[in-house]
């Protein structure tokens, strides 16, 4: 029993920044950006919120990682703006320029670290996010042993981005019209609602979320940021997203899933069946996986049909 | 469209303009890094010397002593570059087939590994090895590139996804291979058998103790292979027919789905072969990975700048070497070696960029021509200007245009010149 409420807070943890950043591509490829620099964005955001955190937390205390991940998200929106500008305003080519903005982040960030804290990573911070046991809910016998205790408050806040997200894309005429904007962008043009602004906000809220969602990763995950503290998290994202088919509840699920096959190539040994699977088994797990799902729903793809085509609009 | 763009210092998808695309991008890429070298306090100077030392060997600052020229740099400086060109190689064919090869770190991952299984396995005692070392490692490309090739003919898979996936795939594979053989620990396995590595004394003296090796001749071969292939054969031109237009290639009565696949599986072989240059030339022993070491990332540099042209490849191939070479030097000189990474992204984010700098082109082109017109014809030229606020509306067909078809742009022109020959 132990061992499993602890496994499953630690995949909890786990799959708190891929189910941030997998939303926060939701918005771009749904508005019709393909957004494969979300690794990217993750990038920066870790950076800009481990450097926040670890030159604030003096003077705010446990503030300061808030603050970290907000100006983290706020500086992975500008950094996406990059991928919007070139992807809608210049109709440049959406994987290309992905391609840039991952390979800039990480010269960028450990560029950075060199000339803040002359070392390719970042100064360690003192705390980061502490794990917490929410009050009431973690008296509930079995569940609030489960769910509630030793965990970061981050992962509800994922949470609560998951539940906004569906209300958002759902519920609300702006997500009606930002999907059209994915699926046929004419439509949405000829009803006089701008598609390149539509798509921008697309790319601006994942950008965002995408730092976010680094921020978190370095402050739950590691004590630094460093060259690897990313590494490749941002394409599970983009397999969550894929393999929760483009909606909310699906990318919590396949998050939450990618969450355990991380974190089973720690408990391995101690799990009697698996005991003699090799760790990158289950590191590779995610993104085998993923090429099995497309392939399986290749007949019935739930990609929104314009992603990743320009649009120029007559007007 | 064509006629949209009269202009003789450019026009979409020529030579020329690809030429002066990627001297654009190059130079753009330095200035804004130099920019924030300047406002993060660097002095730009150190970067610029450490790239000019590394890539001539020529140190100005000891000019006149034994020193000046030094032969080790320039070793280094093309062995480095050797996976770069092989993986330009490798992403531009796919490119002129219509497709991103993201996947060009995994394929040559791929080759590393089996250029090390069989370098650690077959009990050979002559040079023959190291060539059975490469081919395995073009075949173990070839196939890792395979899969996403079928994928995506068969079923349509979206290529640029399966092949990110399959390059953290391929990472952990080798890893937990190369861990399992006899020998090995967590970070390497046992020394490679001496007749497996490319290496040479004679090279070793020639470049003054650097790690150039007998790689250089794969990859030369490979470049003209490449050049053969494109614009030599009907082949390569069916793959870059489909490049263009899958299904009118398939009107036409070639079979698309075997020529992506087959575009997918040479692509992968020449990543491949640049993971033979890394595991026989760089290294000696096989090596359990950390993460990706990019080769296949800036790979795609490479290729965008030498604008999927095989001389092209090779010049941008050396430049990325260049820079990935310098690094140790520009961190010396008292300037962050991230700056080399920087470079190589903005390089490709001024490429993405294409089609702004090519509406910037064909603006100033159209002044110039308007500038011609107005001196031989001015009353229309005049009557131009009253009628339309000017050259801007004519000229963005062109570039929208251009930004759609990039790839296919040549095939488009091949097609044409081809059809001019007959007649």
């Amino acid at each position: 029993m132990d061992l499993l409420s602890s496994m499953v807070i630690l995949a909890f943890i786990y799959a708190t920044p891929i189910l941030v950043a997998a939303t926060g591509a939701l918005y771009s490829e749904r508005s019709g950006v393909t957004n494969i620099a979300i690794e990217g964005i993750m990038t920066i955001g870790g950076f800009v919120a481990a450097t926040v955190t670890t030159l604030t937390e003096d003077q705010l205390g446990s503030w300061a990682p808030w603050l970290g991940i907000l100006i983290g998200a706020v500086l992975g929106l500008i950094y996406s703006a990059l991928h919007a500008y070139v992807s809608i305003d210049l109709q440049g080519d959406q994987t290309i320029s992905g391609t840039a903005l991952n390979m800039l982040s990480l010269g960028i960030s450990v560029y950075f670290c060199q000339i803040i804290f002359h070392q390719q990573r970042t100064r360690a911070f003192q705390r980061g996010f502490v794990k917490m046991d929410i009050p009431v809910l973690s008296d509930i016998p079995i569940l609030g042993n489960l769910f509630f205790k030793r965990i970061y408050i981050t992962f509800y806040v994922a949470l609560l981005i998951v539940l906004l997200t569906y209300i958002i894309l759902w519920k609300t005429p702006y997500g009606l019209r930002l999907r059209a904007a994915g699926e046929h962008p004419s439509a949405v043009d000829s009803l006089g609602i701008s598609v390149r602004a539509l798509r921008y906000s697309g790319v601006l809220i994942s950008g965002f979320l995408g730092g976010l969602a680094g921020g978190i990763m370095v402050l739950t995950q590691a004590t630094q940021f460093s060259a690897g503290s990313i590494h490749g998290v941002g394409f599970i994202a983009m397999a969550a997203l894929i393999f929760g088919r483009w909606n909310p509840w699906g990318i919590l699920g396949s998050s939450i899933f990618f969450g355990f096959s991380q974190i089973f190539s720690i408990f391995s040994r101690d799990i009697p069946l698996l005991e003699n699977v090799p760790g990158e088994f289950f590191y590779a797990l995610p993104y085998a996986l993923t090429v099995l799902a497309m392939v399986a729903f290749s007949r019935k793809s739930a990609a929104p049909k314009a992603v990743g085509v320009p649009y120029s609009s007559t007007h | 469209m064509k006629d949209n763009s009269k202009s003789r210092l450019f026009r979409p998808g020529s030579n020329s303009s690809l030429f002066v695309t990627a001297i654009i991008a190059i130079l753009l890429s330095f200035l804004v890094a130099a920019v924030v070298m300047i406002a993060t306090g660097i002095q730009p100077k150190g970067f610029f010397d450490a790239l000019l030392r590394t890539m001539t060997g020529l140190d100005f600052s000891r000019a006149g002593t034994a020193q000046f020229f030094r032969p080790r740099y320039v070793g280094e400086f093309i062995q480095v570059s050797l996976p770069l060109i092989l993986c330009g190689l490798s992403i531009g064919f796919a490119y002129r087939t219509g497709m991103f090869n993201i996947g060009a770190e995994g394929q040559l991952i791929a080759g590393i590994l089996c250029s090390n299984l069989i370098a650690l396995t077959l009990p050979l005692k002559t040079p023959l090895l190291a060539v059975l070392c490469i081919i395995s490692a073009g075949i173990g490309g070839g196939l890792w590139a395979f899969i996403p090739g079928f994928l995506k003919a068969r079923f349509g898979v979206h290529e640029v996804v399966t092949t990110i996936m399959f390059n953290y795939v391929a990472m952990y594979v080798s890893n937990w291979i190369l861990k399992a053989l006899p020998g090995s620990n967590p970070q390497r396995t046992v020394d490679l058998p001496k007749n497996a590595l490319l290496g040479s004394d004679f090279l070793r003296k020639l470049s003054g103790n650097s790690r150039l090796h007998w790689g250089f001749i794969v990859v030369i071969l490979s470049v003209l292979l490449y050049n053969f292939i494109m614009n030599r054969t009907s082949f390569g031109y069916e793959l870059r027919a489909v490049g263009f237009n899958r299904h009118a290639a398939a009107y036409a009565g070639m079979n698309a789905e075997s020529r992506i696949i087959l575009s997918m599986v040479i692509s992968g072989i020449f990543a491949g072969l640049g993971g033979a240059m890394v595991a026989q030339g760089t290294f000696t022993y096989g090596r359990v990975l950390q993460g990706f070491e990019n080769y296949g990332f800036d790979g795609i540099s490479v290729a965008l700048l030498g604008g999927t042209r095989g001389v092209g490849i090779l010049l941008g191939g050396l430049l990325l070497g260049g820079l990935r070479s310098g690094q140790p030097l520009m961190q010396a000189m008292g300037v962050p070696l991230e700056i080399a990474q920087i470079v190589s992204g903005l390089i490709i984010l001024f490429v993405a960029m294409q089609h702004g700098i090519e509406r910037l082109l064909l603006f100033f082109g159209k002044r110039r021509l308007e500038e011609e017109k107005e001196e031989s014809v001015p009353e229309e030229s005049s009557l131009n200007d009253a009628l339309s606020p000017g050259f801007e509306k004519a000229a963005a067909p062109a570039g929208d245009a251009a930004a759609k078809a990039t790839a296919g742009k040549d095939a488009e022109e091949d097609a044409e010149a081809s059809a001019s020959q007959q007649a």
